[in-house]
């Protein structure tokens, strides 16, 4: 038999549906998996028994004819999501050991499609952070290495536990959230397929939050179809997110394979970077190569706003990020470290549970919306925001069906090599990817090629309001022409 | 603009984080790096444009003004550092 954790989702279903291996087996292959690729530090909580109770549970139900949409599916959670009487942390020193009562409407909807919880997955601390270096339980390693080195790489982040377990076969496919680019950016570091949905397509309900009017749930998957897959289950009206949009789910593997032919893909002359390395640039050529071979038309556009998205976010996202992060203060759950009064251990509980850069940007954001500042910052950056926004409509608003980018200004970078002495060096890995969450647009990270030093590089299809649709199509002609890239398994 | 060693005090007390006289001069350098990248917004012309306020245009949904959870004191406390028969126990506030 094959190696089951070597299948896709889609391939995984035909086989449990013939009954070529169990959901039992299927889960098992990933629990041995699992354990030993511990040294990834993809994981954050293993739950063995949960999963094999889930996977015995999934195979009575296919026996019965009964079985969901991903019914005996193996998955990792990224830790923000919250699962019932299972710890949820946020990977952050201050939820502590925090077992949520309540299961997030993304998760809840995935076990009642049939998938199995393998366990819950390393994250940067409150999703705050491009490397997931800023983990309380340290940073996660990339199964991806340069060739000929044993330099360890990030992942990228936020979701770079997502990301290294779907890249590592860890789990057929993983949840994961994106608030800045946080699925893409790990997706194109580890060869993996992510897509963050237009904002509203997911329920947020049970996500910890970071910036609520950015965040967004999606999953990462080693094909395109396999996200398409997930994306089904996932996305969905919730009346317990008032942002979450009651519209109907299409079918998104419908959209795979379907003809692209007669598309307009947009063409940002803005995101040619000054020092651009030659082989993104190359890279996207390649790109537009091969949907022009598949019937598309390529026409160039501007959105002249894009230089003003990353500095307008590192102040709409902060600032959102002190409020909803007001509620850690030692009194409802998490850590407590006591003081003098009440105000002291306030101070003395957010100061030892919170993380540099998590404390960084409640600080950064305390300031834009204290009193004196706030026309300045907060209220110019949502204008701007505003302005963003407005160049994504005039552009589709001629006809523009999506618009092909790079997904990151390079590959993946060493642990400890960025941001140590300016924080804005690790912001910049957002740069292409930041527009969309500014927008509130959907956009996918396609696997596309590699650098000259081996290490993956990705594309970005940016698309309508809710048109997830086509961005699996067009993803699809990328994925065929491209073909799939395995890290060499070293772990 | 630039914040000095006084302000990012204030700021951490009104974020409610302690801060030692040691880590000021470093968070002052690190906040004011994040201004600076943040201060070419400025250059761009803002007149007449609204504010983003909601993501995606659409109305926002109200649901009937009824009571549709509770009853459940004992697991909201489950996770608290503290308490005393289903209440959060706090340092005194009142004198």
């Amino acid at each position: 038999m094959t190696d089951l954790t070597s299948l896709t989702i889609a391939e995984a279903r035909e086989g449990l549906a013939s009954k070529s291996f169990t959901a039992r087996e299927l889960t098992d292959a990933h629990l041995a998996a699992i354990e030993a690729a511990r040294v990834l530090n993809a994981y954050v909580l293993e739950t063995p028994d949960r999963a094999r109770e889930m996977a015995k549970a999934a195979d009575e139900k296919i026996a019965k004819g009964e079985g969901g949409p991903l019914a005996g599916i193996p998955l990792g959670i990224k830790d923000l999501f919250a699962t019932r009487d299972i710890r949820t942390t946020a990977c952050s020193k201050i939820l502590g050991n925090f077992i949520p009562p309540y299961e997030s409407t993304v998760t809840s909807q995935l076990w009642r499609d049939g998938a199995v919880l393998l366990g819950k997955l390393n994250n940067d601390e409150f999703a705050m952070g491009s490397s997931n270096e800023t983990s309380c339980f340290g940073p996660v390693t990339n199964p991806w290495r340069r060739e000929g080195s044993n330099t360890t790489l990030v992942p990228g982040g936020s979701s770079g536990g997502s990301a290294s377990a779907v890249a590592a076969s860890l789990c057929m496919g993983a949840t994961a959230t994106d608030t800045g680019g946080s699925i893409r950016q790990p997706a194109a570091f580890t060869a993996t397929v992510g897509i963050k949905p237009t904002y509203g397509r997911c329920s947020r309900w049970g996500i910890v939050a970071f910036a609520s009017s950015l965040d967004q749930a999606g999953p990462i998957a080693r094909t395109t179809r396999d996200a398409a897959i997930l994306m089904r289950s996932m996305a969905g009206h919730d009346p317990k997110d008032t942002t979450s949009v009651d519209i109907a789910v299409p079918d998104y593997e419908a959209a795979i394979g379907k003809s692209v032919k007669g598309m307009k893909i947009g063409i940002p002359k803005e995101y040619r970077l000054d020092g651009m390395p030659a082989e993104i640039e190359k890279l996207w050529s390649q790109g537009t190569e091969w949907l022009k071979a598949a019937g598309a038309e390529m026409v160039p556009v501007s959105l002249p706003h894009t230089k003003y998205a990353l500095p307008a976010y590192y102040i709409v996202a902060p600032a959102e990020a002190s409020s909803n992060l007001a509620r850690y203060d030692g009194v409802r759950f998490g850590l407590r470290e006591p003081g003098k009064n009440i105000v002291e251990m306030f101070e003395n509980t957010r100061a030892d549970g919170f993380g540099d850069e998590v404390r960084r940007r409640v600080l950064i954001g305390t300031y834009v919306l204290s009193a004196g500042y706030y026309d300045a910052y907060y209220l110019r950056a949502q204008k701007v925001r505003t302005l963003i926004k407005k160049d994504f409509e005039d552009c589709f608003a001629k006809g523009v069906n999506a618009i092909l980018t790079p997904a990151t200004p390079s590959a993946a970078f060493g642990i400890g090599e960025k941001g140590g002495a300016d924080p804005v060096e690790m912001y910049l890995n957002d740069i292409f990817t930041v527009t969309v969450n500014m927008a509130g647009l959907p956009g996918i990270a396609v696997p596309s090629g590699k650098d000259t030093q081996g290490l993956p590089l990705g594309l970005q299809l940016i698309g309508r309001p809710f048109d997830e649709e086509t961005l699996f199509s067009l993803g699809e002609v990328i994925e065929q022409a491209a073909g799939r890239f395995t890290a060499p398994k070293w772990w | 603009m630039s914040v000095d060693a006084t302000t990012v005090r204030r700021i951490a007390h009104l974020a409610r984080i302690a801060v030692s006289d040691a880590e000021v001069p470093h968070l002052q350098g690190e906040l004011n790096a994040m201004l600076a990248f943040v201060e070419q917004l400025s250059e761009v012309n803002i007149d007449g444009v609204e504010p983003m306020t909601s993501v995606t245009p659409m109305e926002m949904k109200k649901r009937a003004d009824v009571v549709n959870d509770g009853e459940i004191a004992d697991v909201i406390v489950r996770n608290a550092p503290d308490t005393v028969n289903d209440f959060f126990l706090v340092p005194k506030v009142v004198e």
